[in-house]
This record gives structure tokens, sequence and C-alpha cells, in this order.
């Protein structure tokens, strides 16, 4: 970097450097640009593009967890004929379409309670954004307390209402519902406040202008700002389908995964680390790749129309 | 009728934001009170805590574990973004929009699905089961993130300020470290902010890379004390594990909250 300085004109003292100096600065400045990005660039070679890649060829190989590995064809590709993960296919996508449904409407709810800027409003987008800072893992133990322990307050409503015991994590039904609420209740505030952010770049003037018109309440939330809020939802959805088809942490922890709410991505888990086929494992998650790829693209072409 | 508007404004509000606060409120409030939280006897005490104390290697080890995970998530994510972000913003170089391109590719694949190859890689590379591996790998997925944060917050700094640095006798590198660094200063807390919470809360990759049950982070070693003892779960040790697992998080978010709060409004998140 030295050489940096002393090719430096000394002052702005236009004609008299002499031409070849230029290329040495662009030279210097290219130098430096592959010194400092090449940390970058090294993490992302060995930990990113490096384990795509032998993703794939993981997926045509028999690779048990301990043990040398051979290439077996598109025989692991079998993995994904099994039942219990086409259970687990049916359940995941249950569950995202579900989620992203009451997710989308409570937030939506939420951001416009808080859009606007009044006195006290910054404590409560505090409040309810708060549990989005919780981890995933620290809410699933936190909420498998609320449900299991009798004394919790959910457990005593549910008794002042007369409703009895119940068992929360029970049917594959009841662990379903129970895992939405606590997910809404973890990422609402999250999606609040990214609707929030779209609300908020919606100009005023637009609804001054259907009010003058004579607009109602109904007819401006559905005429001016859920097509003005178009990139936003799309983006709200891109996020919650993704993060839900990839669902593990609340299913593993509150159910333990049993089979009827095994996710697509406990089922991996399982093939890699309980049968120890890395193969097969691999070969799901190409799969699940692919899918995603594809559902990604989708979404993000329907975001760009909406611009 | 603006007055009746607004009193229905606070009293949604206040309903909603205790009905959002209760969860948290009630783990707090049984991690410290009840009959195992004080000797047997109904009231307030710090058994539970004590117990988690002992639990395993020690709430003190894991502790030690997830800080380590998430210091060094933190540093390199902070570090290469950084000069990675100057770089793509300031210094062309031959590959500059492929770099970018893979980068932000990583968003595109969830992570989930590699975490199958990169035990395999670590263990080519001697960084299974270790913690300096996990932290590399949760840098990793923060990187799309940081350096989208940090290559818009150098291009918007203006030219003139580099420039001028270089005529008072900077080389590249100092006016970056001297006159730069102060500029984007507000992106690097939040990329680290960012960092941190993800590191401090990972589950699943710690769960698959760690298998020495000393060096699990907080959230492995909680589930473990959850599922570990069938039957017989210490419910209210668990709740003091949830509290010191997410307290640092919610006293960090606090004192930081504008940080997070520009890393959504920067349009990072807009797409």
């Amino acid at each position: 970097m030295a050489t940096v300085t002393r090719t430096l004109p000394p002052a702005p003292t236009r004609p008299t450097p002499p031409r070849r100096r230029r290329p040495t600065i662009a030279g210097a400045r290219r130098r430096l640009g592959i010194l400092y990005a090449s940390p970058m660039a090294l993490l992302v070679v060995v930990l990113f593009v490096v384990p795509l890649v032998l993703m794939v060829w993981m997926s045509f190989n028999h690779w048990p967890l301990l043990g040398a590995s051979a290439p077996n064809g598109v025989e692991n590709y079998s993995a994904l004929r099994d039942p219990l993960f086409l259970r687990a296919v049916v359940f995941t996508v249950k569950y995202t379409v579900v989620t992203t449904v009451v997710l989308g409407l409570v937030a939506f709810g939420l951001a416009l309670l808080v859009q606007e800027s009044r006195p006290g409003v910054g404590v409560y987008r505090t409040a309810l954004f708060l549990p989005s800072v919780v981890g995933l893992a620290s809410t699933s133990l936190l909420f498998y307390g609320l449900f299991n322990t009798e004394a919790s307050p959910l457990n005593e409503l549910v008794r002042y209402l007369g409703l009895g015991v119940v068992d929360w994590l029970g049917s594959t039904d009841n662990a379903l519902a129970s895992t939405v609420g606590m997910i809404t209740w973890r990422f609402a505030g999250f999606y609040m406040l990214i609707l929030m952010t779209g609300l908020q770049g919606i100009d005023p003037i637009l609804y001054e202008a259907a009010r003058a018109d004579g607009a109602n309440r109904w007819q401006i939330l559905w005429r001016v700002t859920l097509p003005l809020l178009r990139p936003t939802l799309a983006l709200t959805m891109v996020l919650s389908l993704t993060g839900s088809l990839l669902a593990f942490d609340q299913f593993f922890i509150l159910t333990g995964g049993r089979h009827e709410t095994a996710t697509v991505v406990i089922s991996v888990y399982r093939e890699a680390f309980l049968s120890q086929d890395l193969g097969r494992a691999a070969a799901v998650s190409v799969a699940i790749l692919a899918v995603l790829i594809v559902v990604n693209g989708a979404q993000l072409r329907l975001l760009r129309r909406g611009r | 009728m603006a007055r009746a508007r607004t009193a229905g404004f606070h009293v949604t509000g206040s309903a909603l934001a205790v009905l959002f606060l209760l969860p948290m409120l009630w783990t707090l409030y049984s991690s410290v009170n009840g009959r195992r939280a004080a000797d047997g006897e109904p009231g307030w005490g710090l058994d539970n805590y004590q117990r988690l104390a002992d639990y395993g290697s020690g709430v003190g080890t894991y502790l030690a574990n997830t800080l380590v995970v998430a210091v060094v998530a933190v540093a390199v994510t902070v570090v290469t973004t950084t000069l990675g972000g100057y770089a793509l913003a300031r210094l062309r170089f031959p590959g500059h929009n492929l770099l970018f391109i893979v980068t932000l590719a990583i968003l595109m694949v969830p992570y989930t699905t590699i975490l199958v190859p990169l035990y395999i890689l670590l263990g080519w590379i001697g960084l299974q089961n270790s913690l300096v591996g996990l932290g590399l790998v949760l840098a990793m997925f923060q990187l799309p993130f940081g350096l989208f944060m940090m290559r818009s917050s150098f291009e918007a700094l203006p030219r003139e300020l580099e420039e001028a640095a270089l005529i008072d006798g900077c080389t590249l590198g100092g006016a970056l470290w001297r006159v730069l660094l102060r500029g984007v200063l507000p992106a690097v807390v939040t990329v680290g902010l960012f960092s941190f919470l993800s590191a401090w809360n990972e589950f699943v990759a710690p769960l698959i890379f760690l298998t020495d049950g000393a060096k699990f982070t907080l959230p492995v070693a909680l589930f473990n004390l959850q599922s570990g003892s069938l039957g017989s779960v210490d419910f209210e040790a668990l709740q003091a594990g949830v509290v010191t697992s997410a307290l640092p998080c919610v006293v960090v978010f606090l004192l930081l909250q504008r940080h997070y709060v520009r890393g959504f409004t920067s349009g990072a998140l807009k797409g």
C-alpha cells in the first residue's frame, strides 16, 4: 500500500503528471479490491459454493454417516417416494398455508394500528416487536412450558372459561393450531414492522384524494392501500412461505417431531443423523432446494410486476 | 369523536401489548417464584437458576460457548462485509459482479438444505465439533444482508470525502480506516446486531455440528434439558434457562433498537 502513496500526484497540478501513472493507480485499486474482497470471497467459496456442489455429488453416492462412500446413481432419490417423507410434505404444506394466512392477517392488522405516529405508539411498536428478538428455540421451550404447566396463564384461562383440560400438543390438529399460535406470537411484530414500512411509504395525498372523491374506509383499504402495498405484501409472503416450508425448531421441540408432525426438514435430519444415511438426506435437500428456487423465482417475479 | 378514537387506540394498543408481553413476563415470574424456586416453600427464590447452573456441564459453560460462537460470527461478518462492501462500492476489480451475485445467491439457498454437506466439509477442514467452525458457518449465512448493507452505505458516502483524504496524504487503506469507517458506522452496528441475534439464537446448526456435550450452545443445552429427561421435565429450571437465553437479546435490542429498525427501512429488506 506504500506504493500507492508514492504514485499519487503530490498536488492537483493537472498538466504535469505523466499519463503512465494513471493505470498504476487503477492497478493499485484493483489489487486493493482483490485484497479486500478476498476474505469474503474465501468464505463464500469454502462454506457455500463447495457445499452446494458437494450436496449434489453426495446425492448420487451411498454416503453413510461413518465409513466410506461409493457412487450409487439415483438410488438415493427413492427417499422422495418414502411414505413418511410424503406425509411430511403434506403436513409441511398444510402448516405453511395456515401460518402464512393467519400470520399475514394478524401482522397486517397490527401494522394498520401502529402505522400512524402519535403519542405512545412507539411503546406499542416495541412491545409487539419484542417477541421477535427471542430465539425460535427459546420461544418453543417457553411455550412448551406454557402448554404443559398446569398453572400457566393459558391453562388458567381455559379453566376459567370452563373448557377443562386441553392437551395443547396432543392430536396432530391441536399441535398444528398451537404451533401456529406460537409462531404468530413470535413473528407478528416482525412482519408488522415490514408492512408498516410499506404503509408509511404510501403518499398521504392519495388517501386525501380518495376521501375527497367520497370513498369510505373499506374502499380506501381495497382500492388504494392494498394495491399500493403489493410489493411489500409479496415480500412478506416470500419470507413467510420460505420460513414455514423450512420449519424445524418449533416442531422438533414442541412435539419432538413425532411422525404426524414431522416437517420436511425434520425428515432430512432423520435421514442424516438417525438413519445415518447422508446420501439420502442430500437427495432430499437437492429436491427441496429445487422446489424453493422455483417458488422464490415465481414470487420475485410477482414482486417485480407489482412495482 | 377524535378523543374517542384516541381512547380506542390506546385500549386496543395496551391490550395487545399485554398479550404479547404476557408469555415473557410469565416465564420471568415463574422462574423466580414457586415451590421449586424457594426451598419448597411458596415464595421467591433463585433455586431454579441454581439447578440450571448445575445442569450438565453448567450453564456458565453453555453461555460461554454461545458467546464464543456469537463473537466469531459477528467479528467475521462485520470485517468481511465491511472490506467486501468497500471493495464492491469503490474498487473495480475482476470478478466483482460475480462475487456480488454469488453472495446474494446465499439468500436463495435455504440454509437448512446445505447443512448436511457443510457437516462433511467441516470434518474435512478439521472444524467439525468446533465453536469457531460453527461461528464461521453462521457468519456466512449473514453475508448477503451484511454485504448489501455495507455496499449501499459506502456508495452513499460522497466520493469527495475519500478524495480529500487521499489529497491529504492518506493511502487508500488509510482513507478507509480513518475517514470512511466513521461514515458507515451505523451500518456496521446494524450488521453486527443482526449477526449477533441470529448466532445467539441459532438452533439447528449447533444441534448438527456440535457432538461434544461440553461444547453445546445454550439453545441446544436447554433442548437437552427439556427432551433428555423423559417424563420428568424440570419445567422451572427450563423457565430459568429461557430467561437466561432471551434476556441478552432483549437488552441488546432495547439498547440498539434504532439500528435494528434502520436495517428494515434501509431497503435491504424491501427487496
